[in-house]
């Protein structure tokens, strides 16, 4: 999943309200893996591509989030085709035999998967990671009756996500700062890949602990205080349109929990 | 080794919606041996201009030539680790890159990336930690217990131990004491005068520039503006002031009297030693 990979836009999926889609994505999410037939998850990809379409965002971002999980994909379809066993089989060669429901679970299962990974990369596309954690906060706010911290949680995914770049940045700067030395990390024995290696990670922390106290020192001079109730410049408004992609997500899922 | 670009364009995230473009068409030679300053207001193009001149990164459109390398948008990452041997550059903060257990280790650490032997490595390490003005106590100290300027000259010096023939330096003095940022400057004024090498500096303090480099190089939105000796380049001071940069104080001073005197202000002094010369100058005449 491509985290912190938010494109700004002005399509529909731009304006929705952040917890409707979390909301849509989850339920869509759990659909695929309860529907078990072809015709249904065909479905389901239609009904995908039409979503990204409608992010009006270059189709090369979405081919861009699958490259990660290829090799998982990959490994799902050769495990199904060379050990499954069931079914009539096309080709036999000692141990192995591929069979037709091999080679016919294995696509289901990569299909599956596919179709899991673009719709969660609709949804970090699409939403600032900001207000995916008021999302976040919002839909586990029940949770605060069992004494869970919500808010708090909440600001450590923030914060979490707010260094991302931050921390992608720095390691920018140290490699080519290392770079500058002579370190090359494409060659080289593996001995001098480990001491390389080093003199990346030993900077990053050093850089990453500093970040950390000023940050502490920030926000306690700020009156931060754990715990407390806080409010928020941000507040996400629920519109009709959200009421109705949600509707539209529950009666996918009861549909492929009914079929 | 010369340092010459021609029609350099660099253009970041090309392709993307995040497509922003550093640098236009950018030409400028800095000759073997000049002590040559950068300066624009943040967001001119410094950064990616110097980081063009030791391979980090490639033009999109036109070539950098580094001595005899010619460096163009498709060159071969293998091909420019050279490169870097013979250009060090010294970032912004170099303090962050330290990460040996001891000083001398990390000075060791770029010339035995180049196949320095170890033997050799701690001979260089000596050497510069000499040049950079550290004790040899400091060989063993661990560089974390150091304090911010001792810390960059400990950086500073692992770029030296490669003994590169053209030295590029971002910012040096960001961060140090009044003190601190003299004796830095000397260090670079050493190393250009004695060591003969080539000293390129990114600053934004116009009196260094004026007090230590010979040649001049004024970036406003990724174009080269103005070029020339410190004296030609701060003759143009509305041009200087649209490119967001002010002139050294002696002669923001001096133009300030001059005004009131009617005097022509066209030829200011740039240092402080200038200053007080022309001022000197000025009161004997006043009084004959």
């Amino acid at each position: 999943m491509i985290i912190g990979k938010y494109l700004p836009g002005h399509s529909i999926w731009h304006k929705l309200d952040p917890r409707s889609k979390l909301i849509t994505v989850s339920l869509f999410v759990i659909s695929c893996f309860l529907v078990g037939y072809w015709q249904a998850l065909v479905a389901l990809a239609g009904l995908e591509l039409l979503g990204i379409l409608a992010t009006r965002l270059p189709l090369g971002y979405f081919l861009k989030s699958l490259r990660p999980i290829l090799f998982f994909v990959f490994l799902t379809v050769g495990l199904q085709v060379l050990f499954n066993r069931q079914g009539e089989i096309i080709f036999e060669f000692g141990f192995f035999a591929i069979t037709d429901e091999g080679i016919g679970n294995g696509l289901f299962m990569a299909l599956r998967l596919i179709i899991v990974v673009l719709v969660s990369t609709i949804l970090t596309l699409t939403t600032k990671p900001s207000d995916l954690t008021l999302a976040l906060e919002s839909l586990f706010s029940p949770l605060r009756a069992i004494k869970f911290p919500v808010a708090e949680m909440a600001l450590m995914i923030a914060i979490a996500l707010r260094f991302v770049p931050t921390l992608f940045e720095e390691t920018q700067k140290i490699l080519k700062s290392q770079a500058s030395r002579g370190v090359d990390i494409t060659e080289g024995k593996i001995r001098d890949k480990v001491s390389q290696l080093i003199s990346l990670l030993v900077p990053l922390f050093v850089l990453s602990f500093k970040r950390a106290e000023n940050l502490a020192n920030a926000m306690e001079v700020r009156g931060y205080v754990p715990g407390m109730a806080r409010s928020s410049i941000n507040l996400l408004k629920w519109k009709g349109q959200d009421s109705i992609l949600v509707i539209g997500a529950i009666a996918i899922f009861a549909l492929s929990l009914w079929l | 080794m010369d340092i010459r670009f021609k029609g350099v364009s660099h253009i970041y995230n090309q392709k993307t919606p995040l497509e922003v473009r550093v640098l236009h068409n950018v030409d400028l030679e800095i000759k073997k041996g000049q002590f040559t300053a950068i300066v624009g207001h943040t967001g001119s193009g410094k950064s990616t201009l110097i980081q063009h001149m030791n391979a980090l990164l490639k033009p999109t459109h036109g070539e950098v030539c580094i001595g005899e390398k010619v460096i163009r948008e498709n060159e071969k990452a293998k091909n420019l680790k050279a490169v870097r041997q013979k250009v060090g550059l010294v970032f912004q903060f170099p303090e962050y890159q330290l990460f040996e257990e001891t000083v001398e280790k990390d000075i060791m650490f770029g010339p035995m990336n180049y196949g320095m032997s170890a033997e050799n490595a701690q001979k260089r390490a000596k050497e510069v930690l000499q040049i950079v003005g550290l004790d040899e106590a400091f060989s063993n100290a661990s560089p974390f217990g150091l304090s911010g300027g001792q810390m960059r000259r400990v950086a500073i010096a692992g770029i030296l131990a490669m003994d590169p023939d053209v030295l590029i330096l971002d910012e040096p003095t960001a961060g140090l004491d009044p003190h601190g940022q003299k004796e830095i400057m000397n260090i670079f004024k050493e190393l250009h005068e004695i060591h003969k090498k080539t000293i390129i500096l990114v600053s934004h303090d116009m009196d260094l520039v004026s007090e230590y480099a010979q040649h001049m190089i004024v970036m406003h939105r990724g174009k080269v503006k103005l070029t020339g000796s410190p004296k030609e380049v701060f003759k143009n001071s509305q041009e200087l002031e649209d490119c967001g940069i002010t002139l050294p104080i002696p002669a923001r001073n001096y133009q300030r009297i001059a005004e009131k005197l009617g005097l022509p202000l066209n030829d200011v002094p740039l240092t402080v030693d200038e200053f007080i010369d022309r001022i000197a100058a000025l009161s004997f005449k006043g009084g004959a």
